[in-house]
């Protein structure tokens, strides 16, 4: 029974393993990259544009509204790193119905190295919004003894993240191949359709948690000085 | 019985209960979260987008402590490294 992809093995020399999750991995940075260079060749601002150009748009769009929903004032700042989260995880789970395909997002190593990055990012957008001294004050924020508490809770925000995407992927694959196993037809196809609805849920879920973190690292606590009331 | 029994029953026995007894909690509170947020969509219709979003990310949460321990039982099952460590020396044992 496959655990992971990290066990499908394509190509093997000595130390070096080319294994399922590098392969599906890269196979979705190529479609997501190609087909993305391919649609926006010809944009046209007009109303007349192509449907591929609408969906790209849609997509633009809508996860930024989700971005400023949550908080973070310009979302054209961080909506290239949380944009692509999402999209590389939604992709990776929307492609499960081809088959032969297995998520790479369904092995450890994937779903930790997309927290590691989030894990990374919290502080740099942080950091970029209120300067390096204010961002480490905010550690200390309730009181100093909160310190130690605070630095756990990022870590352990990583944690969840990384094996939240990972139980979610690896449960769905591993439900399908033990039903096909006991039931071949109808069963598989209910829970398919199930693993493509969590799946593309984890994906919202993965970004807007990865926002709520970055808004809360992003948050100016300099109080704004309040107008003098007209008397 | 002798060691291997011993690893073998305790692995099964401990998966089996640790995805039994960790459903109950996330299940109870999903419930929970999901009825009141319907109570409060139906007060307040307008505020859906938002309060749909923050359910997501409640639920997610909760769901994450069900993850664990379905991880931990799987891990149990089929990466149990007591049970390999064990096979593995039996495997010795036996071409010895």
């Amino acid at each position: 029974m496959r655990l992971s992809p990290d066990q499908m093995i394509f190509w093997q020399h000595g130390f070096l393993k080319l294994n399922g999750t590098i392969v599906f991995t890269w196979g979705l940075m190529l479609v997501l990259a190609i087909g993305s260079k391919l649609i926006t060749r010809k944009l046209s601002t007009g109303m007349k544009r192509s449907r591929w150009q609408n969906l790209l748009e849609i997509l633009v769009t809508g996860i930024g509204k989700q971005i400023e929903d949550v908080g973070l004032k310009h979302p054209e700042k961080y909506i290239g790193f949380l944009g692509t989260v999402f999209l590389f995880v939604a992709l990776a789970a929307l492609c499960t119905v081809i088959p032969g395909f297995e998520p790479p997002t369904g092995s450890l190593s994937t779903t930790a190295a997309l927290a590691l990055c989030v894990f990374v990012a919290v502080p740099l957008f942080g950091i970029e919004e209120q300067g390096l001294w204010s961002y480490l004050k905010s550690y200390a924020e309730p009181t100093v003894i909160m310190l130690p508490f605070n630095i756990i809770s990022e870590l352990s925000r990583t944690l969840a993240l990384a094996v939240r995407l990972f139980g979610n992927m690896m449960s769905g694959v591993m439900i399908i191949g033990i039903l096909l196993t006991i039931t071949p037809f109808l069963f598989p196809i209910v829970m398919t359709v199930l693993g493509l609805l969590t799946g593309m849920v984890q994906a919202y879920i993965f970004s807007i948690l990865a926002a709520v973190y970055i808004a809360a690292a992003a948050r100016t606590r300099k109080p704004k000085p309040e107008p003098a009331p007209e008397i | 019985m002798d060691s291997m029994t011993i690893i073998a029953v305790a692995s099964i026995v401990t998966a089996g209960l640790t995805i039994a007894t960790g459903s109950i909690g996330p299940a109870l509170g999903e419930g929970r979260a999901v009825a009141t947020a319907l109570s409060s969509l139906a007060q307040q219709p307008d505020a859906s987008a938002t309060i749909t979003r923050t359910l997501f990310v409640g639920l997610a949460m909760i769901e994450s402590i069900a993850i664990y321990c379905f991880v931990v039982s799987m891990i149990l099952i089929f990466a149990n490294p007591f049970w390999n460590h064990v096979i593995a020396g039996a495997a010795q044992a036996a071409g010895k």
